[in-house]
C-alpha cells in the first residue's frame, strides 16, 4: 500500500506543478493534463524502466499522442531530472524546451514529437516494431485521447500493431469522454470501444484511470503475441471540482477566486 | 545508350547493395512493392521488409517510429499517395522533428500514363520542396538512381526521392561521381543552358542533338538534387550561356524546379528564361508517347524553347 500512497502524493504534486506552469504561461490544456495525470505518474514513477540518461537506448519509450496534455508530462520530466527546473516558467515561451506541443528536438526525454492527433499512435507502433526487429526488451507505452480516436490513422496503426503481434506495446486510452467541442458520444460516438479494440486484435482491460491499485497491475500486464490496450476511465479536469467533466476546461484558464479554489482543492499553493 | 531501364528499379538495386553492408537499412511499403520496385528489396532481405498494407499515413508514421529506435527506413508508395495522403505525417512526424526517414515516391510525372491522372504525381516536387529539413532528389536515369541509396544513407535526416515508372535510356554512366547538392554537367555549350531533372534530362540530351544540327550549342545541367539546389553552378553556367536558360521538369509548372531555378537567378541581369513543364492541368490515360506529346513533354518541345530563347 505504501507504493500506492507514494504515487498518490506524487500525483498531487504533479497536478500543482501543472497548474503553476499553465498559470505562468496563460495558456495550455488543464482538463486533459489532469485526466491523464495519474496514468503518467504510474508510468514514470513505477512501471516504466527509465534511466538517469534520457538518451539511454535501453529505457522504455513513452509517446504522449494526445500531445496537448504536455504540461503534466513536462512537470514529470523536470521532476525526474530530464529537464532543468529552470524551464518551469517558460511553458509555451520563445526558446523553451516546453513547446506548446511536445517537440523531441527541443526537449530531452520526449521520445516522440506529437500534437498532430493520431500520429503518436502510428509512430509508437513503429517504435515497438523497430524494437522487436532489434530484439530489444524495451516496452513502448502510448497514451491517446478518446477524441483522438476520431483520426483514421489511429485505426491504421491499431490494425498494424495486432498484425505485427506487438506484445511489447501498451496503448492507454484516456477515456475522459470529452473532446474540444462536446461529449465524445455526442460529437462522434465511439460506442463499444472495448469491443472495437478487441476486434482489432488487442487484449483489452477497462479500468479506473485514477485508481493506482488497478492502474499498476494493468500497466504491468504482459500479453503474448498481442498488443495490450487499457481503456482508462478518467475525469477531464480531475482534482478541481468546477473543472471536472466540463468541455470548458479543455483549454480554459482559471482566474481570481477560481485559482484560489483550485489550489485549495489540490492541497497546495502556487509555487512559481 | 543500351537497353531502357527504369529509375524505380535502379534505386532498389542500389538499396539492396547498400543493405548488404548496413544491417539497419529497412524497406517499408504500402502494398505496392511490385509497382514501386521495393519487391526487389523484399526478395533480397525479407526480414528487413515491412509491408503496412494499403495505409500511406501509417506507412510514414511507422517509418518514423523505426527511425526513432535507430533503424534507417526507406518507405515507398506511388508519389501521389505517399506525398499526398502522407503529407501531414511527413511534415510533423518526419521533417519537423528531423527524423531519419527516407521517402520514395514512384510513378511521378505523367509517364505512368495508362493508370490515368489519379495516379500521376505532378505536385510532389512542390510539396516536398516546401518542407524545411527535407532534401529532394530526382535521379535522371537508372544508373544514377542506383547510386541514390548510398547518398541518402550518408545524409542523416529526411530525404524525398522521386522515381519514374517508365524505362528510359541511360545518359550517365555507372562510373560517374555524384555529390548530394551538386549539379551535374553532362554537356558544355555556349548558346543556351538546359537545366533538367529526372527523365527530362534524357529528353534534354536528345534535344541537344536536334539543336546541334542548327548550330545551337547547349549546356546540359542535370539536377539530381532539387533541394538543396546548387544555385552557384546554375548561375555560373547560365551566365556563360549569355543568360539563356530552359528548365525542364516532368511536373506541374508551379513549385518545382522551374520556380527554384528562376528564384536562384533573380539577381542576375539579362536572363531569358523558358520552362518546359505541365501547363497547370492534371494528367490522363493514354499511351505514354501520346500523353507526352499532348502535354508538351518532348525533346522537340525542349529544342523549340531553346531555339526561342537563343533568338531573343
Amino acid at each position: 500500500m505504501k507504493r500506492v500512497e507514494t504515487l498518490k502524493e506524487k500525483a498531487r504534486q504533479i497536478r500543482i506543478e501543472t497548474l503553476d506552469m499553465i498559470l505562468n504561461s496563460g495558456s495550455g490544456h488543464i482538463g486533459g493534463s489532469f485526466s491523464v495525470n495519474d496514468i503518467l505518474v504510474a508510468l514514470y514513477y513505477d512501471v516504466m524502466h527509465i534511466s538517469k540518461d534520457p538518451m539511454d537506448p535501453g529505457r522504455d519509450r513513452f509517446v504522449l499522442s494526445k500531445g496537448h496534455a504536455n504540461p503534466a508530462l513536462y512537470a514529470i520530466l523536470m521532476d525526474v531530472g530530464y529537464v532543468s527546473k529552470d524551464a518551469k516558467s517558460s511553458l509555451r515561451q520563445f526558446g523553451s524546451p516546453f513547446q506548446g506541443h511536445p517537440d523531441s528536438a527541443m526537449c530531452s526525454g520526449i521520445d516522440c514529437t506529437t500534437g498532430s492527433l493520431g500520429q503518436g499512435v502510428s509512430v509508437g507502433v513503429g517504435m515497438a516494431l523497430g524494437l522487436k526487429k532489434l530484439k530489444g526488451t524495451q516496452r513502448v507505452f502510448i497514451v491517446t485521447g478518446d477524441g483522438e480516436l476520431n483520426e483514421g490513422l489511429c485505426w491504421e496503426a491499431f490494425m498494424a500493431a495486432a498484425n505485427f503481434e506487438l506484445d511489447n506495446l501498451t496503448v492507454i486510452i484516456d477515456r475522459n469522454m470529452i473532446q474540444l467541442g462536446d461529449n465524445t458520444e455526442k460529437l462522434m460516438r465511439l460506442g463499444d470501444l472495448k469491443g472495437k479494440m478487441e476486434s482489432f486484435g488487442f487484449v483489452v482491460d477497462e479500468i479506473d484511470g485514477h485508481d493506482f491499485k488497478v492502474l499498476l497491475p494493468a500497466l504491468e500486464k504482459k500479453t503474448v503475441g498481442k498488443p495490450h490496450c487499457i481503456i482508462a476511465r478518467t475525469i477531464k479536469g480531475k482534482g478541481v471540482s468546477y473543472m471536472e467533466n466540463s468541455a470548458a476546461w479543455h483549454g480554459g484558464i482559471p482566474k481570481g477566486d477560481q485559482i484560489t479554489q483550485a489550489y485549495a482543492e489540490l492541497g497546495g499553493t502556487y509555487n512559481g | 545508350m543500351g537497353e531502357k531501364q527504369a529509375t524505380r528499379h535502379g534505386f532498389y538495386e542500389g538499396l539492396v547493395a547498400l543493405a548488404k553492408d548496413w544491417e539497419d537499412v529497412y524497406a517499408v511499403d504500402a502494398d505496392l512493392g511490385s509497382a514501386t520496385g521495393s519487391s526487389i528489396f523484399q526478395k533480397a532481405f525479407p526480414d528487413r521488409y515491412i509491408d503496412v498494407g494499403i495505409a500511406e499515413q501509417n506507412l510514414v508514421g511507422i517509418s518514423a517510429g523505426l527511425a526513432r529506435v535507430g533503424l534507417v527506413p526507406f518507405c515507398s508508395s506511388m508519389a501521389v499517395f505517399v506525398v499526398g495522403r502522407g503529407f501531414e505525417i511527413i511534415r510533423n512526424a518526419v521533417a519537423y522533428s528531423k527524423i531519419n526517414v527516407k521517402i520514395i515516391g514512384s510513378h511521378t510525372g505523367i509517364t505512368a500514363a495508362s493508370d490515368g491522372g489519379s495516379h500521376q504525381a505532378i505536385a510532389d516536387l512542390a510539396a516536398m520542396r516546401a518542407l524545411p529539413n527535407m532534401v529532394v532528389l530526382s535521379p535522371c536515369d537508372y544508373n544514377q538512381a542506383k547510386k541514390m541509396a548510398a547518398l541518402m544513407y550518408a545524409h542523416e535526416g529526411p530525404v524525398y526521392l522521386r522515381t519514374s515508372r517508365e524505362p528510359m535510356e541511360n545518359v550517365t554512366s555507372p562510373q560517374d561521381d555524384i555529390t548530394l547538392g551538386k549539379a551535374q554537367k553532362l554537356r558544355s555549350g555556349k548558346n543556351v543552358c538546359i537545366i533538367a531533372t529526372g527523365m527530362m534530362t534524357v529528353l534534354a540530351m536528345a534535344a541537344v542533338q536536334l539543336l546541334e544540327k542548327e548550330g545551337i550549342d547547349a549546356t546540359v545541367l542535370n539536377i539530381h538534387t532539387i533541394k538543396p539546389l546548387d544555385t552557384q553552378t546554375i548561375r555560373e553556367e547560365v551566365r556563360s550561356c549569355n543568360g539563356r536558360v530552359v528548365v525542364c521538369e516532368e511536373a506541374n509548372k508551379f513549385g518545382g524546379l522551374g520556380e527554384a531555378v528562376a528564384y536562384s537567378l533573380i539577381e542576375e541581369n539579362n536572363i531569358v528564361f523558358a520552362h518546359v513543364a505541365i501547363e497547370d492541368r492534371f494528367g490522363q490515360s493514354g499511351a505514354t508517347a501520346t500523353i507526352l506529346q499532348e502535354y508538351g513533354i518532348t525533346s522537340e518541345a525542349i529544342a523549340k524553347k531553346a531555339r526561342e530563347v537563343v533568338q531573343k
